[in-house]
């Protein structure tokens, strides 16, 4: 029972509190690259998931059986980049023979996803946390899942703003910007959550 | 005078951070505080210039088809090196940049000098090109971090700089300041580039990201 109310707190702080775009600034590039229309948004955020959750579970073995037995653990970030870039890979290759329609619409998100910092922040963290492999895997799927949902509502935003009379200077990246603020300022509201829900 | 201008165009012309608009995740993650910014800036350069020399020695050796993940594996293992330096040396900025100093490894601007420049360039030259563009993204945080620390907390690099009787501002020192005033920032830089009748860049930085070619989104303008 306790295990579970753990693994709970570890998924909600995941998505709500410490979103990995909005508080933790992970994964920014995609969040304001490919958040223009909601489909792309959806796709992008549903292929970090997987590729996080996968990378996770991957990178664990790895780590505690490996690089802590050897006590190789500064070759962390190495071996995990790597072993991140080499899943990738190996996800689209997979998908290209076997599930063609899928790679269509998530397949060209897939190269970004290797030098999307929220995938290796994930698993640096997981070790950083001391987490076992369950827990791993939750802070993974709500490290992906609040991605997904900081796209999606973020898409929403920039739609409202298309045709909006915008001063010159402030076209393109700048008025972005301050629109993610006032997306990151209202998941300010979620910080009391954990405490209130599991304490 | 060639090695000069390589080196302006880092820090000025091409600033990687704000004008080619690359490696926004330290930019607002780390600059809370102008200390923070400055050492994420220089420990940045450090591997800029690193994974540029080494690139630019093995770019004849490097087959062509398997040149991304090589790169990758060069500028990691700076990153692993200059984190086993500041772990040694400067504690407190291994505790205060935390997971974004292993982050490095990932920050596009690296990957993209490494593909857009030392790939097809001289070692020197390569080097003047890391120096330039660490030194560029070095300024920017440094610029963001001291308006963020300023205004934020009322200090700079630690110092009390603001009367007491000026309430500072907290919410530019937390997350949504940070994506406020980088675009303010950005904002200023595009209006003194068209003052001075410069074209303004509309790419949000998937021109010189080095996935271009492979990402399909790029012909729609998606990206």
């Amino acid at each position: 029972m306790l295990a579970m109310k753990e693994i709970f707190m570890i998924l909600v702080s995941a998505i709500l509190v410490d979103n990995f775009v909005l508080s933790k600034f992970m994964g920014i590039c995609p969040f304001l690259g490919v958040s223009k229309k909601l489909d792309s948004a959806v796709g992008m955020g549903l292929a970090v998931t997987f590729v996080m959750i996968m990378a996770s579970a991957v990178t664990y073995p790895i780590y505690r059986y490996l690089l802590l037995q050897f006590d190789l653990t500064y070759l962390n970030t190495l071996v995990f980049i790597l072993v991140i870039a080499a899943f990738v890979q190996l996800v689209e290759i997979v998908l290209k023979k076997f599930i063609p329609a899928l790679h269509k619409s998530l397949g060209v998100y897939l190269p970004l996803i290797t030098t999307n910092c929220a995938v290796l922040g994930v698993t640096l963290l997981n070790v950083d946390n001391n987490y076992n492999f369950l827990e791993s895997i939750v802070n993974a799927a709500g490290a992906g899942l609040g991605f997904l949902l900081a796209m999606v509502l973020f898409s929403g935003v920039r739609q409202r703003m298309e045709g909006c009379d915008i001063p010159e200077s402030f076209k393109g990246m700048p008025i972005t910007l301050a629109a993610a603020s006032m997306v990151s300022l209202s998941f300010g509201g979620f910080v009391g959550v954990v405490d209130g829900l599991f304490k | 005078m060639n090695r000069m201008k390589i080196l302006l165009n880092g820090i000025i012309k091409e600033n990687p951070t704000l004008v080619l608009l690359l490696g926004t995740c330290p930019t607002l993650a780390v600059t809370t505080m102008a200390r923070n910014g400055l050492g994420m800036g220089l420990a940045a350069t450090f591997v800029l210039i690193g994974s540029n020399v080494v690139i630019s020695l093995l770019k004849n050796v490097i087959p062509d088809k398997v040149r991304i993940p090589a790169y990758v594996v060069v500028i990691a293992g700076f990153v692993t090196i200059i984190q086993l330096l500041v772990q040694a040396y400067v504690p407190f900025l291994d505790k205060e940049l935390g997971i974004f100093l292993p982050l490095i490894v990932v920050n596009c601007i690296i990957l993209a000098r490494a593909e857009m420049f030392a790939s097809k360039n001289t070692v020197l030259d390569s080097f003047f090109d890391g120096l330039g563009m660490g030194l560029g993204f070095t300024m920017a945080l440094l610029i963001i971090g001291s308006i963020r620390e300023i205004i934020g907390s009322g200090t700079w690099f630690g110092l009390t700089v603001l009367p007491a009787s000026v309430e500072p501002m907290k919410i530019l020192a937390s997350a949504p300041g940070g994506f406020f005033v980088f675009g303010c920032v950005i904002a200023a830089v595009q209006f003194i580039s068209r003052k001075k009748g410069k074209t303004v860049k509309k790419s949000t930085g998937c021109a010189a990201c080095p996935m271009a070619e492979q990402c399909g989104k790029t012909k729609e303008g998606e990206c």
